[in-house]
């Protein structure tokens, strides 16, 4: 199958044009090669030997200038009226705050509840807010025919659209970003309205019980935060668990690991604590491991305290010598 | 190169063939050598710039293949992503900034402008040379720029920033290297503005001049006007580089769209430098496999140069997902659907020349038609993607590779291959094997279409550009394409080992095999040093054979 349904109201008007204009310019070509090969078959030397030369046509060649025009015109006008809507955002649309980063999307709904693949309510029109914490970006969910370049710096830089189909779909940075560029993917649920709400609401319960355990002084579970935060904060598109290289270091096994680092151009030994796991969020650029380019974003300002903590604990949770 | 040479020349004293000035290879290598390198003759130096850029598009061909073969499946296949990331921005830098801008220009503005007006040399000779040189400095710093930093250069041929100011590859050299290139053709662009108004032969006037004449005069100056603004964005990024401006970066309060659009003023212009000597080309071929007058002489200059106005203003079409206004998005939108009336007046005038012709088919003219379809199909790829709506779809996906492969190499690479076939007999005094030509030009043509129709297919699907790695339902297409490469590549050994070959062993060609009627046919093949035995008279138009 050549075409794939889209998903979106928006994504069908967009088919809709596609396919006139692709009509259209199918034609024209049929039309350009026809004459070509029927001109060339039929004035070929053989069957025609003496040429006549026709030095131009008046007539034609002003009817060939404004009929174009006027089909040009028609092809603007098509893309344009689809193009203006787009920035025409419905009022009772939900808004949802997008980040992206090298290499990873993150999606911030009201009441602050971050996820790392985007659920929709099925029918409801969706405004999401683009914004980039490193380089451009671009948001791309193709069976909706939508797309925007998360720039960096570039504020009220939004998309919107309504999804009219339940299903899971694909969302891909459309910008080249550096090394995962293509890596840089993640899913679209597309779910029935209460079924969302059902979802959504449970994710803020189990927010609010954790904050509320915190509140109250009681042992807060520091690992499992700083799981969720790995994958929120898009630490998992370059670090692994598994004691795999990926474009980190692996996270297996690092607390008190004897570490070969670079330092200022100098290589040197040291060993994985809790103030060097720190430093190297903050300030990736000082100690940079032996083997791994320093590519690693600073979280200076992107983490709270209480999340280096918790990313902390993490990570010590995924050693075995604990102290 | 005195005038001395022209009255040996004129009075039969040294051999009217021996490739333009023979002096040098009875002494040895070195002087052999540097005969050529320092040559003043514009046919000499049309050939430096054959043997250098068509050295480069091998590099540039050899790139593509591998980006090809990596993505015959998803995942890693032959390499990594890091150097994935780096086969495609050599690709695009060496194949756009070393081949496609300087080939056309620098092997048959070079070699053919100055015959076709009757003038024996550029109007500054030296200047000439130079350019060539700075093609060569600029050439050897971008491979230099490759070993200077931390990584190959990685961003793109398209340096968008804020990224290229974070990557670790030596981005800056790279960037002073177009620098350098940037200055090649401006004087290229000079050179030839002055050579056409300056040097016209007695009776050669403005309506006489042949139409591939007036294409190169139109790109003369779009490089002369737009060049400059790409030397100002490169030279703004390396100040970002090195100095932290925060003119682009969005960090220390700068615009990183303002780069996208200083990068497009100079690069949408550069696609018609791509493309509007190609067409010049096509049409110096077309009369004279037709054997009958081109249709719409006029019709044909003056799109040449609506062309490089009007594509003046359209850069913006590149940015319309980038978050700029609605306003802007009309008025590129609207312009950009304006520039295709001139192209599809041209395709127009072409398809009419062949009515009521008498047509031979030989290769130069094959691949001339193979160019008019190929070139019509990256034409009306971009009206879809000048439909704004359906833009957001496409930008950014395969679709837009396809796109302008269709018009760059489909275009305007083709239209140079045309050119080749066509004038080789006159570069070289010899004739390749017709037959092998022919059969090179099947393959590219079917090859060339295998490769690129697929990526307008995926696109249209949401296959995304620049990508390393994909999803599997993408694959039957990349399997397609990556074997379209194989056929296209076939095609191409076949066409270069052929025209290589016929340099020294092929059948000697005569004056003017084609039976053409533009001027260059009336001097002896290869032309002597100053091109004319008998300075030429012209007292008719380019295409009136009887
Ligand atoms: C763009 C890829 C990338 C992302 C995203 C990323 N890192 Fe890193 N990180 C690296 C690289 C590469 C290194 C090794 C080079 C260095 O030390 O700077 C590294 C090193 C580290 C180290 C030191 C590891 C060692 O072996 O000494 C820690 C700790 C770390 N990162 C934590 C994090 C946390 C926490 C996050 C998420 C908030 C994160 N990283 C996100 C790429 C990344
Ligand atoms: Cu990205």
């Amino acid at each position: 199958m050549i075409t794939q349904a889209a998903s979106s109201i928006t994504g069908k008007e967009v088919d809709a044009v596609f396919f006139t204009v692709a009509a259209i310019c199918v034609v024209m070509l049929a039309l350009i090669s026809f004459f070509i090969v029927y001109f060339v078959i039929k004035y070929n030397s053989k069957r025609h030997p003496t040429p006549v030369d026709i030095p131009g046509n008046k007539t034609l060649e002003t009817v060939w200038t404004v009929v174009p025009v006027l089909i040009v015109l028609f092809i603007f006008y098509l893309g344009w009226t689809g193009f203006e809507k787009r920035f025409e955002v419905p009022e009772d649309a939900m808004t949802i705050n997008v980040t992206a980063r090298q290499w990873s999307w993150s999606f911030e709904y009201e009441g602050g509840l971050t996820e790392t693949e985007l659920r929709l309510p099925v029918g409801k029109p969706v405004k999401l807010e683009l914004t980039s914490s490193d380089v451009i970006h671009s948001f791309y969910i193709p069976a909706f025919r939508v797309k925007k370049d998360v720039v960096p710096g570039l504020t009220d830089n939004f998309l919107w659209f309504t999804p009219d189909a339940v299903g899971v779909y694909d969302l891909f940075c459309a910008e080249y970003c550096g090394l995962s560029h293509s890596s840089m993917i993640t899913k679209v649920h597309v779910m029935e309205e209460a079924e969302f709400i059902g979802w959504k609401e449970g994710k803020l319960r189990k927010a609010e019980k954790e904050a509320a355990a915190s509140l109250a002084g009681d042992v807060v579970d520091h690992v499992s935060i700083g799981r969720r935060l790995s994958v929120e904060k898009g630490c998992v598109s370059c670090h692994t668990v598994d004691g795999s290289p990926l474009i980190g270091p692996t996270w297996k096994g690092l607390y008190l690991k004897k570490e070969t680092v670079i330092t200022g151009g100098a290589e040197r030994l040291t060993l994985v604590d809790a103030e060097y796991i720190r430093k190297s969020m903050l300030e990736p650029g000082a100690d940079v491991v032996k083997g791994f380019p320093p590519i690693m974003p600073s979280q200076e300002g992107v983490l709270t305290e209480d999340e280096i903590e918790a990313l902390i604990e993490y990570i010590k949770s995924l050693s075995d010598n604990k102290r | 190169m005195s005038d001395e040479y022209y009255r040996e020349e004129v009075s039969g004293a040294a051999p009217v063939t021996g490739f333009y000035d023979s002096s040098g290879r009875r002494a040895g290598f070195t002087p052999w050598l540097l005969s050529w390198i320092f040559s003043l003759d514009h046919k000499r130096i049309a050939i430096l710039y054959l043997v250098s850029t068509l050295s480069f598009f091998a590099v540039g061909v050899s790139l593509g293949f591998l980006i090809r073969l990596e993505l015959i499946a998803p995942g890693a296949t032959i390499v990594d992503a890091r150097t994935y990331n780096a086969f495609f921005t050599l690709h695009g830098v060496i194949m756009i900034f070393l081949f496609i801008i300087p080939v056309t220009t620098g092997v048959f503005g070079n070699f053919l402008l100055p015959i076709q007006i009757g003038a024996k040399d550029m109007a500054f000779p030296r200047l000439n040379l130079l350019s060539w040189w700075f093609y060569i400095i600029g050439a050897a710093l971008v491979l230099l720029s490759l070993f200077t930093g931390d990584g190959l250069p990685d961003t793109g041929w398209t340096f968008y920033v804020p990224y290229s100011l974070k990557t670790a590859a030596d981005i800056s050299l790279t960037a002073f290297a177009l620098f350098i290139l940037g200055f090649s053709s401006i004087l290229t662009g000079i050179n030839f503005v002055t050579t056409v108004h300056k040097l016209r032969a007695p009776g050669m006037r403005w309506h006489r001049l042949p139409l591939f004449v007036w294409s190169i005069y139109s790109t003369a100056w779009i490089l002369v006007i737009a060049t400059p603004v790409l030397g100002m964005t490169l030279l703004l990024v390396i100040a970002e580089r090195t100095l932290g401006l925060g003119i682009f970066d969005p960090v220390r309060g700068g615009d990183p769209i303002l780069y996208q659009h200083l990068f497009w003023i100079y690069s949408h212009p550069a696609v018609y430098v791509m493309i509007l000597p190609g067409m010049g080309i096509v049409a110096e071929i077309i009369p004279v496999f037709t054997r009958r007058v081109i249709f719409g002489y006029r019709a044909i200059a003056y799109s040449s140069v609506m062309i490089a106005v009007v594509g003046s203003m359209v850069w913006g079409h590149h940015m319309f997902v980038s978050g700029f206004s609605k306003t802007a998005a009309f008025v590129f939108s609207l312009f950009t659907f304006l520039v295709a009336i001139p192209s599809a007046i041209k395709v127009f005038n072409w398809i009419s020349s062949l009515y009521r012709g008498s047509i031979v088919l030989e290769a130069p003219f094959l691949l001339a038609l193979v160019f008019i379809f190929q070139f019509t199909v990256g034409g009306l790829t971009g009206l879809i993607l000048g439909t704004l709506s359906v833009d957001v779809h496409l930008h950014d996906t395969t679709f837009v590779v396809g796109h302008f492969h269709y018009m760059k190499f489909g275009g305007g690479g083709f239209a140079f291959f045309a050119g080749l076939h066509y004038w080789f007999p006159k570069i070289f005094g010899r004739m390749y094997i017709k037959r092998y030509a022919n059969i090179a030009v099947a393959f590219l043509f079917v090859g060339f279409n295998t490769l690129y129709f697929p990526m307008l297919v995926m696109g249209y699907k949401g296959m995304p550009r620049r990508y390393f790695d994909y999803l599997p339902e993408f694959q039957l297409y990349h399997v397609v394409s990556t074997v379209g490469s194989w056929i296209l590549i076939t095609g191409l050994i076949i066409m270069f080992v052929n025209l290589i070959y016929s340099i020294r062993r092929g059948e000697k060609a005569g004056a003017n095999p084609w039976g053409g009627a533009t001027i260059e046919w009336q001097t002896t093949s290869p032309p002597p040093v100053l091109n004319f035995v008998d300075p030429p008279v012209v007292d008719r138009g380019p295409y009136d054979y009887r």
